[in-house]
């Protein structure tokens, strides 16, 4: 099963919920923890342990000049402006590329080749015996996030339960992060703007057809806006962690509520058990 | 030969536009024959990676100089590829303005580096 925590707004929770669950869960079964979040990672501030890293590249355009007639046809083709057809030349902007393959494709003369380049990395460790951690980490100034979290995901291929940490927002890093999810949690807060982005995210999720659950943070005890909307959308609310001195504190040092405060364990695996209802697949 | 300057509408009595990638129209002038071409740009509205796609098009239209306000680093690194010098416009005047400021001398090249 595999299971996406996302939220919409930054800075809910997310991470939170998934280093808990999965720290919760690998004392019963063997749990895969990707973090998706490639632009910052944090996972492993939760969990530290030594990584073995493994590179992600993406192809990028190559010119044969041998074979080039500076037509401009590839150039004209990028919607990125990766590449610049001038008299005698071609220059390429990597970084600029999303590697489409549309220059190849639109080259008469077949002189556009593809060569890999890294654009980031993803970093394996084993914090606990039954917990595999896959970091992605993507370059700082590249932006090819969806390539990095692909490649995140297929390291953590085979593992019967995966928990994938989405990165905040609704665009292409968290589609990506989605795909192939049997069902996402989202993370939020009471607040206006928790509400807001609650919203977008629902809407996301149920444009991909994936059954969505809600995890209210940091709750004073008045959660009724958010309440009602998950009643509106029949959307279940799965957990609410209360705005707690005690558990910011045990978050703050980076440490993991379900170990550190009694009672924890039990309501993060209580929530294991309502995602799993929700997703309508077997664990 | 061919001077190309950014601005804000067709023609050469069109005000200059400071923004080279996003100028609503590129004006070509044969310095020559005095003969002025406008071509309206079609990455005003694009996403992202304008510069060196402007430059290719300024490259096709055969311009050897261009006069604008300000160019970015992509753009600058084609310019400097594609041997075509640019020149800072700062003033308020139309394009047939800093056409003749140009020819007088008076116009500092942009730092392509």
């Amino acid at each position: 099963m595999k299971i996406t925590i996302a939220s919409g707004k930054g800075g809910t929770g997310k991470s939170t919920v998934a280093a808990n669950l999965a720290c919760t869960l690998a004392l019963s079964r063997e749990v895969a923890l990707v973090d998706c979040d490639v632009e910052e990672p944090n996972l492993h501030l939760f969990f530290p342990a030594a990584a073995v890293d493994v590179p992600v590249t993406t192809p990028v355009p190559e010119i044969d000049l041998a074979r080039c007639t500076f037509c401009g046809e590839c150039g004209k083709f990028c919607r990125f402006g990766a590449l610049s057809v001038l008299k005698d030349r071609v220059l390429v902007f990597p970084e600029l590329c999303h590697s489409c393959g549309g220059c190849s494709l639109v080259c008469p003369q077949g002189a556009v080749g593809e060569v890999p380049r890294t654009v980031g990395r993803v970093a394996c460790s084993c914090p606990l015996p039954s917990l595999t951690l896959i970091s992605g980490v993507l370059n700082e100034g590249e932006v090819q996030a969806p390539a990095v979290i692909r490649a995140a995901k297929l390291l953590a291929q085979g593992h019967p339960l995966t928990l994938y940490d989405a990165s905040p927002g609704i665009a292409c890093p968290v589609i990506e992060t989605l795909e192939g999810s049997d069902v996402c949690v989202l993370v939020t807060e009471s607040t206006p703007f928790g509400l807001h982005d609650l919203r977008l995210a629902a809407e996301v999720a149920e444009g991909v057809g994936i059954p969505a659950g809600v995890v209210i943070n940091r709750s004073d005890g008045q959660d009724e806006a958010t309440l009602d909307f998950c009643r509106e959308r029949g959307l279940p609310v799965l957990m609410t962690i209360p705005f707690s001195r005690e558990i910011a504190a045990v978050q703050n040092r980076g440490g993991l509520i379900c170990r550190d405060l009694p009672g924890w364990e039990e309501r993060f695996a209580a929530l294991f058990e309502a995602v799993v209802k929700i997703a309508g697949v077997s664990p | 030969m061919i001077v190309g300057i950014t601005a804000r509408a067709a023609g050469t009595d069109a005000p200059v536009e400071q923004r080279f990638g996003r100028a609503p129209y590129f004006v070509f002038v044969d310095t020559e024959t005095g003969k002025a071409e406008s071509i309206e740009n079609p990455l005003v509205d694009a996403a992202g990676g304008v510069g060196p796609r402007a430059v290719q098009m300024f490259s096709e239209h055969g311009a050897t100089v261009v006069i604008t306000g300000q160019v970015g680093g992509n753009a600058a690194k084609a310019l400097e590829a594609g041997g075509i010098k640019a020149y800072a416009y700062r003033g308020s005047g139309s394009v047939a303005d800093a056409l003749a400021e140009y020819s007088a001398g008076n116009l500092q090249p942009l730092s392509l580096a």
